[in-house]
C-alpha cells in the first residue's frame, strides 16, 4: 500500500468537526484509525502522523489543541520517552505521556505490586498484587492509546542493563523511589547525552529537576553518589498520592517542553513542593 | 534592633522548626552551620541549603532578612 493510497483513505474518511471556541478543524475518529490499521500496512500512530501532516487531527488528541500545533502533535508521535520505575511516580507518568501522545515509551521496572503500594501507585489494583509493574503499565497503555509503541523491560536498571535499555530514548524520566538507582540513570544518561527528568517525593513534600548531560546533575541535589544512603526522607514519611501524582504531573510537563523545545526548563534549578503549607519553590542550584 | 530570618523547613526537617520560624532571630555573622546546630537538625539531613533562593554552602553567613530553606535528602515515589 503506498502512502497516496492511504491519504485517499484517511481523507475519505475524514469528518468536519468544531473545538469548543467553534472553529472548525478536520478530525478521524480512533475507531477509523484502528479500522485503516487493520486494513492497511500501516501502523496507528503512522496513520494519525500521516493525518496530521495533512491537516486530519485524530480526535483522540483534539483537547491538545490549540495549545500544541499540528507540528507538535506530530513531533510528541515522532518521539521516544523512557519511564524509569513504574510505582507512584511512573504510574502517573507512564497514563499522561500515552494520553498526550508520545509514539514510544520504553517502560522499566524489575518490581512486582505489594499491598503497601496501593495508597498511591496508579497502576496498582487488589487484583494485581504479586504481578508485574511492567506489565501492568505496558496493558494500560495500551488500553489508553493503541497507537504507542512499548517497549517492556521487566528487569530493575542497574549499570550493566542501563545503555541498552536507555539508548533510544529522547528523554528519561527518572521515576525510581530510591537514591542509589537514581544515581545510576543519571549517569547513563549523562553518557548517553539524553537529557534527564528527575522527582522524588517523602510525605507531602516533593522536588523536581530537569538535567541536561552538561549540567551539575544530581550531585548537586544529594551530594557525591557515594557517600549517600539509599532512601530519604521516605523513610519515615512515607510517600502521599496526592504529592506523588502532583510531581509526575510535573515531570511531564518538563517531558513535554523538552520535546517540543518550548517554555522554561527546571535545569540547574531545583522546584521544592511542600503541599502541607502550599509552598512551591523554585531554588537556583548554581 | 533584632535581626531575623524568614526560615523554612520541608519534609522530616519540619519537626525541627521553631515557634515562629518566619522571624527567626540570627546574629549577624551567623553561619548556616551554627544555624543548622542550634535547631538541632542532624548534619547529615541538611545537605540542600538555600538562601533567598539559591543553594549555598555551610560556611555560608547571615545578615538577617534572608529566606533560608533547608531541604532533606528525598528518594521515595
Amino acid at each position: 500500500m503506498e502512502t497516496e493510497d492511504l491519504l485517499k483513505q484517511i481523507r475519505e474518511k475524514a469528518f468536519k468537526a468544531s473545538y469548543p471556541d467553534g472553529t472548525t478543524y478536520w478530525g478521524l475518529s480512533v475507531n477509523q484509525v484502528m479500522s485503516l490499521e487493520k486494513t492497511l500496512a500501516f501502523s496507528a500512530k503512522n496513520i494519525e502522523i500521516a493525518a496530521l501532516e495533512n491537516g486530519i487531527i485524530p480526535e483522540r488528541y483534539v483537547r491538545n489543541f490549540n495549545a500544541f500545533s499540528q507540528k507538535d502533535q506530530i513531533k510528541l508521535l515522532q518521539s521516544t520517552v523512557a519511564v524509569v520505575g513504574l510505582g507512584g511516580l511512573g504510574g502517573g507518568v507512564t497514563e499522561i505521556l500515552a494520553r498526550i501522545g508520545i509514539g514510544t515509551l520504553i517502560l522499566i521496572d524489575g518490581d512486582i505490586f505489594e499491598d503497601t503500594n496501593l495508597n498511591r501507585q496508579m497502576l496498582s489494583t487488589q487484583l494485581r498484587i504479586g504481578t508485574s509493574k511492567a506489565v501492568a503499565a505496558a496493558e494500560r497503555v495500551k488500553e489508553i492509546n493503541s497507537s504507542v509503541t512499548i517497549t517492556v523491560h521487566k528487569q530493575f536498571l542497574d549499570k550493566q542493563n542501563a545503555p541498552a535499555f536507555l539508548s533510544k530514548a529522547h528523554v528519561i524520566v527518572d521515576c525510581l523511589d530510591n537514591i542509589s538507582t537514581r544515581f545510576i540513570v543519571h549517569d547513563a544518561a549523562k553518557k548517553l547525552q539524553i537529557p534527564l527528568v528527575s522527582s522524588a517525593v517523602a510525605g507531602a513534600s516533593g522536588q523536581l529537576t530537569t538535567i541536561f548531560p552538561e549540567d551539575g546533575g544530581l550531585s548537586l541535589i544529594y551530594g557525591e553518589s557515594d557517600l549517600q544512603a539509599s532512601m530519604g526522607a521516605e523513610k519515615s514519611l512515607g510517600c502521599l498520592p496526592h504529592a506523588v501524582t502532583f510531581l509526575s504531573s510535573m515531570e511531564c510537563s518538563e517531558v513535554v517542553k523538552i520535546i517540543l523545545n518550548r517554555g522554561s526548563l527546571l535545569r540547574n534549578q531545583i522546584m521544592l513542593v511542600d503541599l502541607d503549607t502550599n509552598s512551591f519553590e523554585i531554588m537556583h542550584l548554581v | 534592633m533584632q535581626k531575623t530570618i524568614d526560615l523554612k523547613l520541608y519534609a522530616t526537617l519540619n519537626k525541627f522548626s521553631p515557634s515562629s520560624p518566619e522571624h527567626y532571630p540570627v546574629k549577624p555573622g551567623t553561619t548556616i552551620l551554627s544555624l543548622i546546630e542550634k535547631l538541632g537538625i542532624p548534619i547529615n539531613q541538611a545537605k540542600l541549603v538555600f538562601i533567598n533562593g539559591v543553594k549555598c554552602e555551610l560556611t555560608a553567613s547571615l545578615h538577617g532578612g534572608e529566606r533560608v530553606g533547608i531541604f532533606p535528602p528525598v528518594g521515595g515515589g
